[in-house]
């Protein structure tokens, strides 16, 4: 993948001196002791990351973290202080105001919290906005303005006023209005934040399905974690104005950086975001190479690990089946004294093996009920660990112990 | 005891000498005015011609067209903008005028006020543009503004017939100073509460700065702005009556009169013709500065009339 957008050591100081700002930042002084000697504010600090063509970068803090300062600087609504930013190699710091603008008008557009829609206008006006404004023949953004609303499925309200849309519908106006112009960067800032809950997981899905047809570089801000999770890619932690981890969301509910990062999944569902892989484990059970485990061999080895299940399977690893203390004695008490019997009729019927990529919430019902723990298997079938009602009360336990 | 008394009185009377100084602004002001009279004649001369070239022509003008006209452009302004019930107030109003024989006059002081308020506006919507825009420049103009409001309308009204003699010429300037204030401070306050998100969302969507007034500002600040027109004709026309003192004509006239010659009626005829213009005057303009999307066509409005005989829903 490609690098769309490359965000390299930006600052942004607000206040009269932003240069002896940025002296006492490489001195090592903090924005608080920063603040109270100068009265400046340190709105950004040292931010670096790379957005890659067609991901959604998530940016999420607590309100006055930097976020919306930082998405800010990215079409340079706000100016940065310091560093470079560049969008395909170029680096928009150093442009003109005229170049700027060409930028904004082809490149980068922005949905906002608040919807920002001119109140003037219709809904197919609004949509046409940013074409309006690079000089585009009425025909032709209307026709455009028309497929982006088709987009997010308001065709049929194009001559609506804002005032009479809700507030689920006029967010799909300022996305058609940010999609109309065929931007390579979407920005969206706390876009979702404004609307009802409900409304809001229709937005992210609206907006993982636009995805899926066609994929934008996306910039997401938001406060809120589940949202983070949900739709992005990756995600950047913004503390105090300094970016403090960047990662996909599985690295960071696995490894938060700080105490700060930790203390976003106080009280927060992190079930969707581990799979079967996650949390699969080798030791909890016994595992047996099928050829040459006889039925009271197995049996044996069980009583003697001091197990009560045993996976089996084949040379490859690929997974055969489970058996119990249980299903082998009852198995091996319905044959005769000679007979060894087959292992494969000691198998514990009800215990489906899942696939590594289950997520955590499709697994728990499952392993509630299972009669011993749950297998992993991989794409080909292969043996990868097992899941154990103990080891899934600890998944969930652990990353709220964690955070107090 | 006595003397104690008498020895304040004298420390005062000494303190007061010492610090309380006699400010000649009045001498001032005189001299500025025959300062100004004297070389930039020419100038005063040029702005006079421009003035007395809209103003005659916009009185001769109204005073040109028939009355039955007149009473129809405004009934149908008054049915399309507000309602049946005004259209009727209209017609009533201009009837009104029409029977106290002062029709002439209302006309006269209708062109006034227009030609006051198009050049209050000329200057003052740009102005109150630039003020928000600039917080120096807004510092700058507000006290001017204040001035400008609170001095006494006659204050003014006399070096205006310094510089431009009687007539309908410092009479339109006199009203054009007091007019103008609302529509800069509106303007101004319109365009500095424009939700910054709109102004954001045109900047990121690649506005130029002319764009961006003219796609975002000046349509979100419409209500206010528009709210500063109708103050600024309302003001227009209270004072197009004091400017009949130096002769400006119009409403005003029966009005002097009435107090001069302590003639009750006609004073009281003269100002319930101001009251019916400024009555027709301000719920057109206010109207205006509705936001008015779904306007009925005045068709469709002629017809829900009809139809249901009842009062159609102003915007």
């Amino acid at each position: 993948m490609s690098i769309k957008l490359s965000v390299e050591h930006v600052y942004k100081v607000f206040g009269a001196h932003p240069k002896r700002a940025l002296e006492r930042i490489q001195k090592g002084q903090t924005k608080d002791e920063i603040f109270a000697a100068t009265g400046m504010t340190v709105g950004v600090s040292d931010a670096s990351f790379d957005v890659a063509e067609g991901e959604i970068f998530v940016v999420m803090g607590l309100s006055g973290s930097g976020k919306s300062t930082l998405v800010r600087m990215l079409n340079r609504l706000i100016e940065p202080t310091a560093g470079s930013i560049r969008i395909d190699g170029q680096d928009i710091t150093r442009m003109t105001r005229k170049q700027l603008i060409a930028l904004r008008r082809r490149e980068i557009s922005m949905v906002f919290q608040s919807f920002a829609l001119m109140p003037h206008q219709n809904v197919l006006e609004n949509t046409a906005f940013g074409l309006a404004v690079a000089g585009v023949g009425r025909e032709q953004r209307e026709e455009k303005a028309l497929a982006a609303l088709d987009a997010v499925g308001l065709k049929p309200n194009a001559h609506s006023f804002p005032d009479e849309l809700s507030g689920g519908m006029k967010q799909r106006v300022g996305l058609a209005r940010a999609l109309a112009v065929d931007p390579g960067i979407l920005l969206m800032d706390e876009a979702f934040s404004a609307l009802d809950p409900l409304i809001r997981t229709e937005m992210q899905d609206e907006l993982l399905r636009l995805q899926s047809e066609h994929a934008r570089t996306v910039v997401f801000i938001t406060h809120d974690l589940d949202e983070a999770m949900r739709v992005g890619d990756r995600i950047a932690i913004m503390q105090g104005g300094t970016v403090v981890q960047v990662g996909t969301p599985e690295e960071i509910v696995r490894e938060p950086a700080n105490e700060y990062v930790r203390s976003f999944f106080r009280g927060v569902d992190v079930s969707h975001v581990f799979t079967a892989a996650d949390v699969a484990r080798r030791d909890q059970v016994t595992v047996m190479e099928r050829p040459g485990v006889s039925l009271r061999a197995a049996l044996e080895r069980l009583r003697g690990h001091d197990g009560s299940a045993a996976v089996v399977h084949d040379r490859g690893g690929k997974y055969q089946g489970v058996v119990s203390i249980d299903s082998l004695i009852a198995c091996i008490d319905g044959l005769g004294r000679r007979d060894e019997g087959r292992i494969e009729d000691a198998f514990i019927r009800e215990v489906e093996p899942v696939s590594v990529d289950t997520p955590l919430t499709e697994l728990m019902t499952q392993v509630a009920h299972s009669p011993c723990p749950v297998p992993v298997v991989d794409a080909h079938g292969r043996y990868k660990g097992t899941i154990s009602r103990a080891t899934l009360l600890h998944t969930l336990d652990r990353t709220d112990k964690g955070a107090a | 005891m006595i003397s104690l008394y008498a020895g304040i009185g004298a420390f005062w009377q000494s303190l007061k000498e010492a610090f309380v100084v006699d400010l000649p602004i009045g001498e001032g002001f005189t001299a500025v005015v025959d300062f100004m009279q004297t070389h930039f004649d020419l100038f005063f001369t040029a702005i006079a011609d421009a003035i007395s070239f809209v103003a005659d022509n916009l009185t001769a003008f109204f005073n040109y067209l028939p009355p039955q006209l007149v009473f129809g452009v405004l009934a149908v302004l008054a049915l399309w903008r507000v309602g049946w019930q005004f259209a009727l107030f209209v017609l009533l109003g201009l009837y009104v005028v029409m029977g106290m024989d002062l029709w002439p006059e209302s006309m006269d002081t209708l062109g006034l006020v227009i030609a006051a308020t198009l050049a209050a506006l000329g200057v003052g919507l740009p102005l109150g543009v630039a003020m928000a825009k600039s917080d120096l420049l807004a510092a700058l103009v507000r006290p001017v503004l204040d001035f400008m409001q609170t001095l006494p309308a006659f204050v003014y009204l006399i070096p205006a017939v310094i510089f431009f003699g009687t007539g309908r010429v410092p009479g339109t300037i006199a009203t054009v100073i007091f007019s103008m204030p609302p529509a800069v401070r509106m303007m101004n306050l319109g365009i500095r509460q424009v939700p910054a998100e709109n102004v954001e969302a045109g900047r990121a969507f690649g506005c130029n700065p002319l764009q961006l007034l003219f796609k975002v500002e000046l349509p979100l600040a419409l209500p206010s702005i528009m709210a500063g027109i109708n103050q600024t004709i309302m003001l227009a026309l209270s004072m197009v009556v004091i400017a009949s003192m130096i002769g400006a004509g119009g409403l005003g006239d029966p009005v002097l009169a009435g107090i001069q010659q302590l003639r009750l009626g006609t004073g009281f005829e003269g100002g319930l013709g101001v009251v019916i213009l400024a009555i027709i005057l301000d719920r057109l303009t206010q109207s205006f500065a509705q936001r008015s999307r779904h306007r009925t066509g005045i068709g469709t409005r002629i017809k829900q009339l009809f139809a249901r005989g009842e009062g159609v829903r102003a915007d």
